[in-house]
């Protein structure tokens, strides 16, 4: 079963709940095999595989309600600058606090959430992340970058609040 | 804050997607500027911190295995269990028939409807099993195991590993050519399948011994052209819509499946006709 853990995990990270995970993933084998003829040899099969996951969970309830109650980033807006004079990685890391982290990532939105992980985790490209999420490669970059702002800025918080 | 420049673009550069060029410049730059270097330090650590943290949650073995259940080729068991839950129900069927209506003359028609039927559950079983064995393989990272367009590279390839050998057809001004081979099982049999393609769609050809297999499938005559997924008794991997020829020559079973064109999987199945 190709990429079934990495699946796993990524449907962990969009559902928060096992069982939700569990219902996706396998929602996901039966559109692959049942689509698998829309495939097209030599594209990239694991963007299609995560796309698919991707499309049934925002259509899904928990989806809906995630992607609902946040607003999605203006992508047109001017490219922020990552702020440089405080570095919460390093005093988190040097705490070695894994579990703040923790917080922090599932408490980003979902867009922020998934672009994040695509790269982080998946170790994507750029590319293979703008196949996955559908969306141009300077969506991708900006997207990614308000997600790593949005995570330093949660991580500062909750920094301060301990 | 010369720097400044440089550090809007710090995350692009650790993710490695700047242009080469400037990716040159830009690791020159951080090997000479202590802030750029302290930041993307930190940086990279941040990363992997995510990457540990983002790795969390691992798949239970129980779930594992019902994944695996529901996209695997059917196992052996549940080919069983098949026949039995059929002939289970042909037993109910036909008491409720000899019970409620016109006793002799439904009940014999019913038995031979019955074994009609069966006969057709029975090929759908090993259709479906076929249609489940063609998407794994293309699934599969290595779908080949011998890679050659050369049919006298393929063919040797199987002698040895089945108890059988077989013709490939000259496939020379033909739309077809031949990807590779692997080893394949049906019904605990060994065979071999062949991967062609034609415009873009990928075909199998599974060739088995015929009486290795169920007698079901000599019971219908040759060329026996199926649209899967017509019949109720069929699973549901049969709904994939695959075109797909079988028949026997020779004491071989072949078959021939693929998303291609009916025309495009006749054409096919008549030069391995024609080669056999």
């Amino acid at each position: 079963m190709p990429h079934f853990e990495r699946l796993y995990n990524f449907a962990c990270w969009l559902t928060q709940d096992r069982l939700e995970a569990e219902d996706l993933v396998q929602e996901t084998y039966a559109k692959a095999l049942k689509g698998f003829s829309s495939f097209q040899p030599g594209t990239n099969f694991r963007a299609w595989i995560y796309k698919i996951l991707r499309n049934t969970f925002l259509t899904s309830r928990t989806g809906l309600k995630a992607t609902a109650t946040v607003p999605l980033d203006p992508e047109d807006e001017e490219e922020i600058l990552p702020s440089v004079s405080e570095t919460p990685e390093s005093i988190l890391l040097q705490r070695s606090d894994g579990q703040l982290l923790e917080q922090a990532m599932e408490q980003l939105p979902v867009a922020y959430r998934e672009v994040l992980l695509l790269c982080e985790v998946e170790e994507m490209s750029y590319q293979e992340i703008a196949a996955t999420l559908a969306i141009p490669i300077g969506t991708v970059m900006s997207r990614l970058s308000r997600a790593r702002k949005a995570l330093r800025d949660d991580l500062r918080v909750r920094l301060q609040k301990r | 804050m010369v720097c400044e420049s440089w550090k809007a673009k710090l995350d692009t550069y650790l993710d490695g997607e700047l242009p080469a060029e400037e990716m040159r410049t830009f690791d020159a730059h951080v090997r000479g500027c202590v802030s750029c270097a302290a930041d993307a330090l930190t940086r990279v650590q941040m990363k992997r911190a995510i990457q540990v943290t983002g790795k969390r949650f691992t798949p239970s073995a129980e779930f594992r295995k019902r994944i695996q259940q529901s996209i695997a080729p059917k196992p052996q068991r549940s080919f069983r269990l098949t026949w039995i839950l059929a002939a289970a129900a042909v037993v109910l069927v036909a008491a409720a028939l000899t019970t409620t209506y016109m006793a002799t003359r439904s009940a014999r028609n019913q038995v031979s409807r019955d074994e009609v039927s069966r006969n057709q559950a029975s090929r759908n079983q090993v259709f479906s099993e076929i249609a489940d064995l063609h998407v794994a393989t293309l699934a599969s990272a290595s779908p080949v195991d011998v890679v050659s367009t050369d049919r006298h590279t393929v063919k040797p390839w199987f002698q040895g590993k089945i108890p059988f050998a077989f013709n490939l057809p000259e496939l020379e001004n033909t739309q077809f050519s031949l990807v590779g081979g692997r080893m394949a099982y049906l019904d605990q049999t060994p065979g071999a399948h062949l991967i062609y393609d034609v415009r873009k769609h990928h075909i199998s050809v599974f060739i088995f011994q015929e009486r290795a297999l169920p007698p079901s499938l000599s019971a219908k005559s040759t060329s026996a052209k199926s649209a899967l997924g017509a019949d109720d008794n069929s699973l549901a991997s049969t709904d994939l819509p695959f075109n797909m020829e079988t028949w026997n020559q020779g004491g071989l079973r072949y078959f021939v499946i693929g998303d291609a064109s009916s025309a495009d999987i006749d054409g096919l199945a008549r030069l391995l006709k024609a080669a056999s």
